[in-house]
């Protein structure tokens, strides 16, 4: 029964399946979305958080650091309060369609990224702080010049934001219902599939899945190795 | 040692406090604007910190640092310091000079002399972090001279440098000196600090031990530390 579901998976990714495609299409728009509003939110947060001098620093990177963990379950929770109808986002009808689970997704991961960010600049400003000093360069110089400089460890920091949304599902669930054709993505729908008995879509999807997952952990791997070569980290 | 004059770098009564701790003690000295003054003293006396509050990268808790009669805060884009690492982009050879040279109006040739005369013009688009220490070090000084310094710091830049590269940043050095820059210098070699040294400054338990001109400092040192420091005995 698995060799016959195995195979079935296989020539449904092969045959290019509707189904699958469009749920890896959803799948890949929403996290890749996440991921982009994400970046422009973590990146700076990260790098002001290091180079800058306030009370409360060690606090707020403390949360930041906490946020890194964060249940999906509660993130779905919390994200389908704020928009459901009596919520106070809920006249933006946004629950259960592919902007809330970019929502849920985007609270999940910035705290990731922004706390990956915080970690490469702050051992950065660390070793360039004297320098930038001695040489008077202005903080307008210096924030595009230490995120030229730590460039390989922060797309390192974005694909694990990556890898973090395009798994997730606990989140993506509550707020976006997992609903046919329109919010249905690679997790939940191999979560729904696999308690149907359809094993071989949730198969199929779990393969794309691992792929999707190798694919990134490899290019994370040939990043860190050409800017080791390069002593670019 | 020299009288107090607007053509000298005065530093009065000069205090650092670190966490309760007073690391650099009331330190008068004055000296030429020009030349070599070398910082010497054992590991811990505070030499670095010195330095470092002269170049602004420490505030004193109180004192008055000045230049030819201009407080020292008042002329940071006229100074530069090599630290004892060689603090290097993750970039090019080049494109360290580059980001230093940036709003200086220096030119790509200007940049090519520097190169040249630093022996790495041939390593110019080598990624900094891969030279070898000398060549870092030879390239952190390129870096800082590219600014065109009035006063140039030096924190030990030829520690555990090969003889090679020490020659080529001393024959810097003296260039610089020559075309009026002042500079001080950290160094535990006491044949290098016999080579470039106008007046030497010694700092012992963050206090100025001595201050006299070089030839009397090796000759007949004034103090019991330097004396000590001198004869190679372990000062405390």
């Amino acid at each position: 029964m698995l060799g016959d579901a195995f195979s079935e998976a296989i020539s449904l990714i092969l045959s290019g399946d509707p189904v699958l495609v469009e749920i890896l299409g959803l799948s890949i728009q929403v996290s890749l979305t996440a991921l982009f509003c994400s970046v422009a939110l973590g990146l700076p947060i990260g790098t002001l958080l290091a180079i800058t001098q306030f009370p409360g620093k060690k606090a707020c990177v403390t949360i930041l650091n906490s946020l890194m963990g964060l249940p999906p379950v509660v993130v779905g929770l919390l994200v389908y309060l704020m928009l459901s109808r009596s919520g106070p986002l809920g006249v933006l009808g946004l629950l259960y369609t592919p902007t809330a689970m970019v929502i849920a997704q985007v609270v999940l991961i910035t705290p990731i990224i922004g706390a990956l960010t915080y970690q490469v600049m702050d051992d950065l400003h660390r070793e360039y702080r004297d320098l930038f000093q001695s040489l008077q360069i202005s903080v307008g110089r210096a924030v595009p010049a230490y995120l030229w400089d730590a460039r390989y460890s922060l797309i390192t920091a974005v694909l694990a934001g990556f890898g973090r949304a395009i798994s997730e599902v606990g989140a993506v669930i509550i707020v976006g219902g997992n609903i046919d054709h329109l919010t249905r993505v690679m997790t939940t729908a191999i979560a729904l599939e696999t308690s149907k008995g359809e094993l071989a879509i949730a198969l199929g999807l779990g393969m794309i899945l691992l792929a999707l997952a190798l694919f990134v952990n490899a290019l994370v791997t040939w990043i860190k190795g050409a800017a080791l070569r390069n002593a670019y980290v | 040692m020299s009288s107090p004059s607007i053509q000298s770098l005065q530093v009065t009564d000069l205090c650092l406090t670190l966490g309760n701790r007073l690391l650099l003690d009331h330190m008068h000295f004055t000296t030429a604007y020009t030349g070599t003054t070398m910082v010497m003293g054992p590991n811990g006396a505070g030499k670095s910190l010195l330095l470092r509050c002269l170049h602004g990268l420490l505030t004193p808790e109180h004192g008055q640092i000045d230049f030819c009669g201009h407080a020292m805060s008042t002329l940071r884009h006229r100074q530069a310091m090599v630290f004892q690492k060689a603090v290097l982009l993750r970039r090019t050879a080049r494109a360290n000079l580059e980001f230093a040279a940036k709003d200086r109006g220096v030119t790509r040739d200007t940049i090519d002399q520097m190169l040249t005369r630093v022996h790495l013009l041939d390593k110019a688009e080598q990624p900094a972090r891969l030279l070898s220490g000398g060549e870092q070090q030879r390239l952190a000084l390129a870096r800082a001279l590219l600014t065109d310094p009035q006063i140039l710091f030096l924190d030990e830049p030829t520690a555990s440098l090969d003889p090679a590269s020490v020659l080529i940043i001393e024959q810097l050095i003296q260039e610089a000196n020559a075309a009026g820059v002042k500079t001080l210098f950290i160094s535990h070699d006491l044949g290098q600090a016999r080579r470039l040294a106008d007046d030497v400054v010694f700092v012992h338990r963050g206090q100025i031990a001595e201050h006299t001109d070089a030839s009397t400092f090796f000759t007949n040192p004034q103090s019991k530390a330097a004396k000590a420091y001198l004869d190679g005995e372990l000062v405390l």
